[in-house]
């Protein structure tokens, strides 16, 4: 039992914390709790605290909306924690479309699909750049914020909170298409809000470090992890991963049998 | 023949090329999508909503409207309930406004999506103040209009009296009853819907529809000679140019020619 826990126990608290989030939300709605009220779009925690979604702040002044001061707080509230403590946390411990595509990563992995020959990645993962451009590009000229209209993201968490109409068929959708098309498609090739928390959380302070010296090269790491280009000093040198589109999930900390990989506080004292 | 190893600057320039193209093509689906999405404009928001291109651009989604919202009244769009996609709104027929006095749905806003200033009156929240729609009588299937004596829509109007007035007139056909006919006053009436909820009729008779469907504009160019507050706005007409040329011909020939240059 202990050796479970020790192998899954971010993962767990991962899934602790994301669905406890969606139960918030769906009780600030059905049952009038007041710790969490909103959505991830934007809400208020203790009927006092604004958050908001700063990518979607970001896009509304693409728009030319004019940004109220609750929502520019929240926002600032949500950038501040993820550009110092979080880094891109927000994907691994927030999101619920990233049990989704977790389960289809684990999906490739058990039905060998990663493993068969000749499939090879097709696309780049700064797709997702391109299409945070984009978003923003197609928000300034629509005069919406263009990404909120489609996210599959606030779909699916409205749906649990307000009814889900037919947006579980996003969820079917993107499910299929990491699992068939493209290896963690969805939260590590193509999304805009995943691309704009890789850059706000470049800076934070906790990040998972490598220590060479105890790494056997078994490469345990790399298989689970959904970002595996961050990984690339596995093995080879003792270094802090700076990436920022590491999402802090610590899956390789978990995995890792030989003690390589914790997490640690980046120092600012360049060497 | 050998294929030619790129340099880095011109792979550079063809990836970024490349990038420009696929882009420009995801976007245009995207408008094209987004289009679609918000052009239906028959829905009805919560008080205080700014107009609707604003509107679109301000709300964030967050449904904090929709919990405060002690009637159920307000719900998100869904996908696949044809509507801007985790907008708010309501359908009168099934849950109308009921005009809260406190209106708990605006001032939880954090957007400004929803004005509270709109549904003020003098710093105070008036919910009589707020333009949700505008009620409109469908006249054919209305049975006020019969003659049968139904006033279900005026009872329901929490601003009876004011927003929907009966008016009386004689019915020709049998004599000795009166019609008592609905009239919908839009200075007063906020499109809350308690009238379409209690509409008798199979389908409702009397609707809300947002107000610029429902309203039309005399323009500037049309004034009540008789209010002089009304006549102001004849300052801002702007000239017209008639485009169709004033016939020479007398008016009497015109008379006298048997309809012929008529057709």
């Amino acid at each position: 039992m202990a050796k479970l826990w020790n192998k899954y126990r971010y993962l767990i608290l991962r899934r602790i914390v994301q669905i406890s989030l969606l139960v918030l939300y769906f009780g600030g709605n059905a049952w009038g709790l007041k710790i969490l009220r909103g959505d991830l779009s934007a809400s208020k925690i203790f009927n006092m605290i604004p958050m908001s979604d700063p990518y979607a702040v970001l896009q509304m002044l693409a728009a030319g909306a004019v940004i109220s001061a609750d929502l520019l707080l929240g926002a600032a509230i949500a950038t501040l924690f993820y550009m110092l403590i979080g880094g891109r946390a927000f994907c691994s411990w927030v999101c619920p479309i990233n049990m989704v595509t977790d389960a289809a990563s684990y999906a490739r992995r058990v039905l060998k699909i990663d493993n068969i020959k000749g499939t090879r990645q097709p696309a780049s993962r700064n797709i997702r750049y391109w299409v945070l451009v984009l978003s923003l590009v197609v928000s300034a000229i629509m005069g919406l914020a263009a990404f909120e209209f489609i996210s599959p993201i606030s779909m699916v968490v409205r749906g649990v909170v307000f009814g889900i109409g037919f947006g579980w068929a996003a969820v079917v959708v993107i499910f299929l298409f990491d699992l068939l098309v493209l290896k963690n498609g969805w939260c590590g090739h193509v999304c805009p809000l995943g691309g704009f928390y890789s850059l706000i959380g470049k800076f934070s302070f906790i990040r998972v470090h490598h220590n060479e010296a105890n790494c056997t090269a078994c490469m345990k790491c790399k298989v689970v992890c959904p970002e595996s280009q961050v990984l690339y000093m596995v093995g080879k040198e003792s270094l802090p991963v700076l990436s920022g589109e590491c999402t802090n999930c610590a899956r390789c900390i978990e995995v890792c049998d030989d003690d390589a990989l914790g997490f640690s506080i980046k120092s600012l004292i360049k060497k | 023949m050998e294929k030619e190893q790129m340099s880095d600057r011109r792979k550079f320039i063809f990836d970024m090329a490349r990038g420009v193209g696929i882009a420009a093509l995801g976007g245009f689906v995207w408008s094209a999508f987004i289009d679609e999405a918000k052009a239906s404009q028959l829905l009805l928001r919560p008080p205080g909503a700014l107009k609707e291109k604003d509107f679109l651009r301000t709300c964030i989604k967050c449904g904090l409207c929709v919990e405060a919202c002690p009637y159920d009244t307000l719900v998100l769009a869904r996908p696949g309930d044809h509507r801007p996609l985790g907008t708010p709104f309501f359908l009168p027929r099934d849950v109308p406004c009921y005009m809260c006095p406190d209106i708990p749905c605006v001032p939880v806003c954090p957007s400004g999506a929803l004005d509270k200033k709109s549904v003020s009156t003098e710093g105070h929240l008036n919910i009589k103040s707020a333009q949700m729609g505008l009620a409109v009588v469908d006249q054919e299937s209305c049975i006020a209009f019969w003659g049968i004596q139904c006033d279900a829509c005026y009872r329901a109007c929490p601003i009876l009296g004011e927003a929907i007035t009966i008016e009386y007139s004689k019915n020709e056909r049998t004599g000795k009853h009166a019609f008592m006919i609905p009239i919908v006053h839009s200075g007063a009436c906020t499109g809350c819907g308690l009238c379409e909820h209690a509409c008798v009729t199979q389908k409702a008779s009397i609707h809300i529809l947002p107000r610029e469907v429902a309203m039309g504009k005399a323009g500037d160019h049309y004034i009540k000679g008789w209010d002089k507050k009304d006549e102001k706005r004849l300052e801002n007409a702007k000239e017209i140019k008639t485009t169709t040329e004033i016939s020479k011909k007398s008016a009497i020939d015109s008379l006298n020619s048997g309809m012929k240059d008529l057709y």
